[in-house]
């Protein structure tokens, strides 16, 4: 599977934020995007994940699975917010998310145990998600990305309410997924560890803005 | 913790839940028992009395219908303390009280609308009418649906208790109206028959059936608000517990 | 599907929800009515139809802002638009979830508040069968609505502006099939099958209009 992003640019009402971003990201390959604050990361993942719409430039999928019309149907997006509800119980928003998402083709989910175990904290499933610290609820929001298979992760400052301990296990999350041959693509400071791992640094509009109005 | 320290030795004391649910636990039986053989003495005489020359058998409905109706008054005053309580002593368990005390006052009113409703029928000839007492009352039932919703809206009761405390003062406004509404306005509603100041004017025929379904009935609702108040102090320890367990397993994790 | 029905159901029971606090509305305005118009009991039964159904539709608009708002806060929206399955459907089931958990009970409350309004067995019937096969359209409308407020701070009352205009239809074959019972000469079943159309047209271009916003509304 090979995700290839082919001069992106967006915008955000009428102002340009980021402008020809193109990168090719094989099976078991993680791209970190960095960059100061306002440069566009989440803007960027959230056209990786469908939710905007490039104002040009295109996202592509090889070698995918045939009946897949955006990549975002294989995407977990892990956003600033958690989308979790706070009056049901962690394990009903896991359970929940796993039936409505389904597995995509080529790989199966993990149980809830499973998941729960591994973002390390089994014993609190059955509260509800609204009696957890922000670290807890952020590290259940990371459970979701297993108990539904998608190959391609896109997570956008996934560790911002984590101390160093969860740090650990979030990397060990990332790296577990690249090894079954996953596509991760994420903005974040923390150095992941990786071996196979792509870098891309956003550097604002600034930079974009002489060129495109120019042009224009 | 020895039997001898649970003992209540001032009033004060039954702030505390834990003396509370020792309390509780003992007089429940007690409150239950005693209840329950009101209500069979009740409803036997209440079966064996004749019926009205007027209305006939219809008239044993008021021996629901009349202590319904009491109590749903009643239930409220004690609500209307209980939210005193919270807001002047800042009593820990008036707050309890009040909240156990709204889903029994709606079920009485509840009862008391509809047995009204039932001999409203064959003696007015309708289900309903909009005068006085009877619009009072169904205000006063709107309250206790509304209070349950408010209690229910807010999960944290350190918030809700002093908001609801204030409403459930606010709405007390109800209660002398729903009681003087039959005499301050012409009603359908007939007038006091038991509580007045010269006397009853009932025949004793039925003041005997009515008075003891009357003992039976607040028997009932002490009973039922002793029982709630204790699921409610329960109820709000799960919950501390909950969230003590969600903290430890952070801490847990932490020290991994 | 199931898991989302579900999943909405549990969520407006749960503590906040807002299943009791529909109910608790209507019957509060239908109780409001009598104090406007006086206790004139062959005035109320006469107006009564009516007042049911403004009063269930003012109920159904209640808490329909919160439709995608919720889930929009959270971010669950976000992982919606991103699935496989259709957000038509998507946005369907949720919308039946809703009217499960808020349409339903004013319609099997119905009954209750037309004996209030002294109405006689026939009208009771027809006005409760009115609202069951009326109430879907308005929550199907209102998530039109409630679609395109979804990103605005203060939808609540602009989803009623908006929607109100058109549930007017709704309103018009509702109490005309109940007032077609009662006044003998006026046939019953054309504003009924009227309504059924109504509600099942707007079940197809309700899903499809709140979809086609939520999607333009996300950025």
């Amino acid at each position: 599977m090979r995700l290839m992003a082919e001069g992106l640019s967006a915008k955000r009402g009428e102002d340009l934020i980021f402008n020809d971003i193109s990168f090719v990201l094989d099976a078991s390959e993680a791209l970190v995007v960095t960059g100061p604050n306002g440069s566009g990361k989440s803007t960027l993942l959230r056209v990786l994940a469908g939710l905007l719409r490039p104002e040009s430039g295109h996202l592509k999928l090889e070698n995918g699975p045939p009946e897949i019309a955006h990549p975002s149907e294989l995407s977990h997006y892990l956003g600033h917010r958690n989308a979790m509800k706070r009056e049901l119980t962690v394990a009903e928003n896991l359970s929940f998310w796993r039936d409505f998402m389904g597995d995509s083709p080529g790989g199966r989910g993990a149980t809830l145990a499973e998941a729960v175990e591994a973002v390390g904290l089994p014993d609190i499933a059955h509260l509800p998600f609204g009696y957890l610290s922000a670290g807890q609820q952020r590290r259940m929001a990371m459970a979701k990305l297993i108990v539904a298979y998608r190959p391609i992760w896109i997570l956008d400052e996934p560790t911002a309410a984590l101390d160093a301990g969860a740090d650990r296990l979030f990397a060990d999350l990332v790296k577990a997924h690249l090894g079954k041959g996953g596509i991760v693509v994420a903005a974040t400071h923390q150095p992941l560890g990786l071996d196979r791992m792509k870098e891309l640094h956003m550097t604002g509009f600034e930079h974009l803005a002489g060129d495109h109005w120019h042009d224009a | 913790m020895s039997e001898n320290s649970l003992a209540i030795r001032k009033f004060s004391d039954l702030a505390n839940p834990t003396r509370f649910l020792a309390l509780a636990d003992r007089l429940l039986p007690w409150l239950a028992g005693l209840t329950a053989l009101f209500f069979v003495v009740g409803l036997w005489l209440s079966i064996t009395t004749e019926g009205d020359y007027q209305q006939g058998e219809t008239v044993r409905i008021m021996y629901v219908h009349v202590p319904a109706a009491w109590l749903s008054m009643m239930c409220y005053s004690v609500m209307a303390l209980a939210a005193l309580g919270t807001l002047v002593w800042r009593h820990p368990l008036a707050d309890v009280s009040s909240r156990a005390a709204a889903p029994i006052g709606a079920c009485f009113t509840f009862l008391a609308l509809v047995t009204g409703s039932l001999w409203g029928k064959p003696m007015w000839g309708t289900w309903w009418v909009w005068d006085a007492r009877l619009t009072s009352v169904f205000v006063l039932f709107l309250m206790y649906l509304g209070l349950m919703a408010l209690n229910r809206a807010i999960d944290d009761p350190a918030r809700s208790s002093k908001v609801s405390a204030i409403l459930v003062l606010v709405g007390f406004v109800n209660i002398p109206i729903i009681k003087f509404s039959v005499e301050w306005w012409n009603t359908l509603h007939q007038p006091a028959s038991v509580m007045r100041l010269d006397g009853p004017t009932i025949d004793p025929e039925f003041l005997w059936p009515l008075i003891v379904m009357a003992i039976a009935f607040t028997l009932l609702f002490f009973t039922l608000h002793v029982a709630a108040m204790r699921n409610e102090i329960l109820r709000r320890r799960v919950t501390a517990l909950r969230r003590l367990a969600a903290r430890a397993a952070g801490r847990g994790a932490r020290t991994q | 599907m199931m898991a989302l029905f579900f999943r909405d159901l549990k969520l407006s029971i749960r503590a906040g929800g807002g299943a009791m606090i529909g109910v608790l509305f209507f019957m509060t305005v239908v109780a409001v009515i009598p104090f406007g118009v006086g206790p004139d009991l062959n005035l109320l039964s006469r107006i009564g139809p009516a007042i049911l159904w403004i009063g269930a539709l003012l109920a159904s608009l209640l808490g329909l802002d919160r439709l995608f708002q919720a889930e929009r806060d959270d971010g669950s929206l976000d992982l919606m638009l991103m699935q496989e399955t259709p957000l038509l459907f998507t946005v369907f089931v949720k919308c039946a979830a809703h009217w499960a958990a808020t349409g339903l009970p004013l319609v099997i409350a119905s009954p209750l508040l037309g004996l209030f309004m002294n109405m006689s067995e026939i009208a009771i019937g027809a006005t409760m069968l009115t609202l069951l096969i009326g109430t879907p359209a308005i929550t199907f409308i209102g998530a039109v609505g409630a679609a395109v407020a979804v990103s605005l701070p203060r939808g609540g009352l602009l989803v009623s502006i908006l929607v109100l205009p058109l549930a007017i239809p709704v309103l018009i074959f509702g109490v005309s099939a109940v007032y077609a019972v009662i006044e003998d000469p006026a046939p019953f079943l054309p504003p009924l099958m009227i309504l059924a159309a109504i509600t099942l047209f707007f079940a197809v271009i309700g899903p499809v209009a709140a979809a086609a916003a939520l999607r333009h509304a996300s950025d």
